[in-house]
């Protein structure tokens, strides 16, 4: 459900986006100008990140993470269901502002002061603030129960040098967002009590200070970007191995790169505010820390490489993403690093030499990983296999789109043309990369027409997958496609690093269990978490219209559900062997 | 088939790079082009850290392409390949070569980023305070006692020193040509210096989302030799504002009725000076209207009829109440000031 909504915000913000570059296919148009212009970009972005990125990766892990460490379910499953719920409320409070009062229009980084009242009135950036909270909080829940799960819930004999990379990507990114989410929530609190109760933190007028929530924004905003990238990696690494046949190359120093790639993501967000002037020490002392990510960054790269060195490469639709993957965000890494400097970055900082840049990394990073992740465990959601003629097609469809559209825009960026402009002047040069772009757009739009196709022809035509269609590696692939509910009848035991390859080159059929078929408690399915989150889906509501009472309503809901749920014993129920064995025969049939 | 789409993805990066060398954008308008000290050292930069990234980016492709090809299943292939766990020799070859690269990187821009944050010694140089405001450009010459909008005159071969700030939200100065830019910020004062080599005109952008104009926020800077640019400053302080001819002087009249409120207009004695908008005081000789219109009567016209046409989220009030008779006069006499 997680990665669905995920896919559906997407759709929307790349409906959003075809909308953005239609608008700049010749310089003066005037299709959508100003603020119009400029709420397109703020929700293209704020969608893609928050209410499509983030949904996604969580609904892999959601899906990914209990199987490949051999665990039934996650620690807490209803704060996994809250936690769906209050995303969904907080996306589609954000959306809601298209039809109730206008969306936000000062950009998905929302700097104030354009993003208070006296700059934005309306409600605007309103919707952005009390949206983002909402599914904010969401983000912070997700990390507490996959580390809670990872750290409690592993089979016996998986040591943690033991857990495959996807489980070790969600594993430091949960912990990132553990770090970077509160940031967020105190400046989006601040901003808040700004514009709904008339405090000035970020106000000159009133003696405040609008540098100080990009402090708090990018100190959220760059372990943001490896919260969204980290992930993808981890998808890379399961999909690369799998289809070179081979065990991932050095995979201690893949998991410490992640890990230092995490730790070092919290000490650089002030590569975002070089020209804030900050001073030649601060930007010299974040522009060393910045460059060294490109150190942990390129271990990984060659580590994947070597993977598939010696190897058997089967270039299925996830390998043809994994594939296209690595050169293109090599090219968004290297951006990276020139991006570091901070002299150079003077000139390139707020153009669309950034924007390149962080498309690479982003649709080069999180999407094609998401996509990889997508077509490779499929069959493992769904019970069959995505159809490969078409899948091809939207590989290069959206691979040579995705070139277009932001290669050029690195020269669009040196020649002179700063991000988030709604428009350029004719004469200058710049309108043939702006139409090139424009074209790589709509190619990607329509790859994405062929993904749709491609899932509604497997859903009414697909053949059953069986439990292991990839020739699998990790315990995912040990059971039934798709899962039963309670995934595993034994736990399994694990002996190696990828144990169900451990246990096919032994011979095995599958892999050995660590305990005797027994009743497998599950928990009650329960109402409350959507209660919940209508509560505060119409308190956000009652504070972006100002409208007090309607939002302290929705608090008190919220409240008397807490209480509900607090009180509630909840035994849960349990599955017993018998029905356990036929449903495990009905599989195997 | 695979081999062409390989070969396909170099051609399109030897395209780029073609593209890059023959530096394509405009004149006006290119950090590729510098046309001064400032803009050149961080060329250089961009230069150096470019070098070093298509070396990786080569490396890479190199291997990428090979082990693409080499390894890839061929029909009845069926062996399991060998199980590799690593090879600490390699692993640490390239986590030491990328170090290196770093530092190699590392210490040219540090001293750069010192360098260009070091203010030239006082005296020596141009003084411009620059303020922001949405969405248009105030210039103030503290040595010369004035202030000009929209068109920034500098000396060539001279450091032109700039204190930035803003008046309402966050802006950032910047003429891609001279150098790069620095964030105008209310209750905050950024030094900058720029300086141009050669004589000509320049654009000048903001950079910094700062409302629904955001895109129109271009100004123009134009380098000068030094003695076209003191005549330009004895012109600034002497302005000829005064009407010649009876239509002028009714255009004049309706800028004292119409614009004086919030625009200045020095040199006519007018009893008010307007600060709220963009100084006038010689704007027939300016190059643009706005910043980016071309700059003739019948766009004057038509931006003072309804600026939000063309500027969406102007503060400045339309002037559709003044007949044609009377417009004629107003445009004339803004175009007669020198």
């Amino acid at each position: 459900m997680y990665f669905l909504s995920g896919f559906f915000f997407l759709l929307v913000g790349g409906i959003e986006a075809l909308l953005i570059r239609m608008q700049l296919i010749v310089p003066n148009n005037h299709f959508m100008v100003g603020d119009t212009f400029n709420q397109l970009l703020t929700m293209h972005g704020t969608t893609m990140i928050f209410l499509a990125a983030m949904p996604m990766i969580f609904g892999l892990m959601n899906v990914v993470v209990p199987l490949q460490i051999g665990a039934r379910d996650v620690a807490f499953p209803f704060m996994n269901a809250l936690g769906f719920w209050l995303f969904l409320a907080g996306g589609l409070l954000l959306n809601f502002s298209w039809l109730f009062g206008g969306a936000p229009d000062a950009g998905w980084t929302s700097y104030p002061l354009l993003a208070l009242n006296h700059f934005s009135p309306g409600p605007g950036i309103d919707y952005y603030v009390l949206g983002l909270q909402i599914a904010g909080l969401s983000s912070l829940m997700g990390a507490i129960n996959f580390l809670v799960t990872i750290v409690n819930m592993r089979a016996p004999g998986m040591t943690f040098l033991r857990m495959p990379l996807f489980t070790w990507a969600t594993f430091v990114t949960s912990a990132l967002l553990l770090f970077a989410m509160p940031p967020l929530t105190v400046g989006l609190i601040l901003l808040m009590f700004d514009r709904l109760f008339g405090s000035h933190f970020f106000d000159v007028a009133g003696g405040g200070d609008p540098v100080i929530w990009q402090h708090l924004f990018w100190i959220f905003g760059h372990p943001e970007v490896y919260i969204v990238v980290l992930p993808a990696f981890g998808v890379m690494s399961e999909v690369i191995a799998t289809f070179s046949k081979k065990r991932l190359f050095g995979y201690s120093s893949m998991v410490f790169a992640m890990v230092l790639i995490g730790f070092l993501g919290f000490m650089v967000w002030v590569h975002h505010m070089f020209t804030v002037g900050l001073g030649p020490m601060s930007n010299a002392i974040f522009a060393i820390a910045t460059m060294t990510i490109a150190v942990p960054t390129g271990i990984k790269v060659f580590n994947w490489l070597f993977t598939m060195w010696g190897g058997c490469i089967r270039f299925t639709t996830p390998m043809l993403f994994a594939v296209g993957f690595i050169p293109t965000f090599v090219i968004g890494g290297v951006t990276g690093v020139m991006l570091a400097v901070p002299p150079a970055d003077f000139q390139y900082q707020d153009t669309y030499f950034v924007v390149a840049h962080f498309h690479y990394v982003l649709i080069g990073g999180t999407v094609f990983g998401m996509f990889a992740g997508m077509y490779y465990w499929w069959p493992k959601m769904f019970g069959k296999k995505l159809n490969e003629t078409l899948g091809r097609w939207h590989f290069w469809l959206f691979l040579i789109g995705f070139h277009m559209t932001f290669l050029v825009q690195h020269w669009l960026g040196l020649w002179g043309m700063p991000r988030r402009v709604f428009t350029y002047q004719p004469g200058y040069g710049l309108e043939w990369g702006n139409q090139l772009s424009t074209a790589g757009a709509l190619l990607m739009g329509i790859s994405i027409i062929f993904l749709l196709v491609n899932i509604a022809v497997t859903a009414r035509r697909g053949e059953a997958a069986g439990s292991d269609p990839w020739d699998g590696r990790t315990l995912e692939w040990a059971i039934s496609s798709p899962a039963p509910e309670y995934n595993f009848a034994q736990l399994p035991l694990v002996r190696d690093v990828d144990a169900l390859w451990y246990a096919k080159m032994n011979g095995k059929k599958g892999v050995e269990p660590a305990e005797p078929i027994g009743s497998i408690h599950m928990p009650s399915p329960s109402y409350l978490p959507i209660l919940m989150a209508v509560g505060f889906f119409i308190a956000g509501f009652g504070f972006v219209m100002r409208a007090i009472p309607a939002a302290v309503l929705g608090l008190i809901m919220v409240f008397i559900t807490m209480f509900m749920r607090s009180f509630d014993h909840d035994p849960g129920y349990h599955i017993e062997p018998e029905e356990i064995e036929a449903t495990e025969k009905g599989a195997r049939a | 088939m695979r081999r062409r789409q390989h070969l396909w993805r170099y051609l399109l990066v030897f395209a780029a790079l073609a593209l890059l060398l023959t530096g394509c954008g405009d004149p006006r308008l290119n950090t590729l082009d510098p046309s001064g000290p400032a803009g050149e050292m961080q060329l250089s930069l961009i230069k150096l850290s470019l070098g070093i990234m298509i070396g990786v980016l080569t490396v890479v492709t190199i291997i990428y392409v090979y082990v693409l090809v080499r390894f890839r299943q061929r029909p009845g292939q069926n062996d399991i390949p060998k199980q590799v766990e690593g090879n600490t020799k390699l692993e640490i070859l390239w986590t030491v070569i990328p170090i290196v690269l770093l530092v190699v990187l590392a210490v040219p821009t540090i001293s750069t980023t010192f360098n260009l944050a070091k203010n030239p010694p006082q005296g020596q140089t141009v003084e411009v305070k620059v303020i922001g405001h949405q969405y248009w450009w105030e210039f103030i010459y503290p040595q010369y006692g004035f202030r000009t909008s929209q068109e920034l005159h500098i000396p060539v071969g001279k450091k032109v020193h700039f204190e930035i700030t803003s008046a309402d939200v966050i802006h950032a100065f910047w003429v891609p040509n001279l150098g790069g830019k620095m964030d105008a910020i209310p209750g905050k004062k950024n030094h900058m210096w720029l300086q141009a080599d050669k004589p000509g005109r320049y654009t000048g952008k903001c950079a910094e989302l700062c409302g629904a104009s955001h895109a129109l926020m271009d100004f123009t800077v134009i380098a000068q030799k030094q003695q076209d640019f003191d005549k330009w400053v004895k012109a600034q302080q002497h302005p000829q504002s005064m009407a010649a001819n009876k239509t002028l002087e009714q255009g004049k009249q309706l800028v004292a009725q119409n614009c004086i409120g919030c625009h200045a207009v020095r040199g006519a004695d007018f009893r008010y000076e307007g600060k709220k908008g963009p100084e006038l005081t010689g704007f027939g000789q300016r190059t643009t209207i706005a910043g980016f219109l071309p700059h003739d009567e019948k766009h004057l016209q038509a931006w003072l009829k309804n600026p939000q046409a063309f500027k969406p989220g102007a503060r400045m009030p339309k002037i559709g109440y003044l007949d044609e008779k009377e417009m004629k006069a107003l445009t004339q006499y803004l175009m007669s000031l020198k």
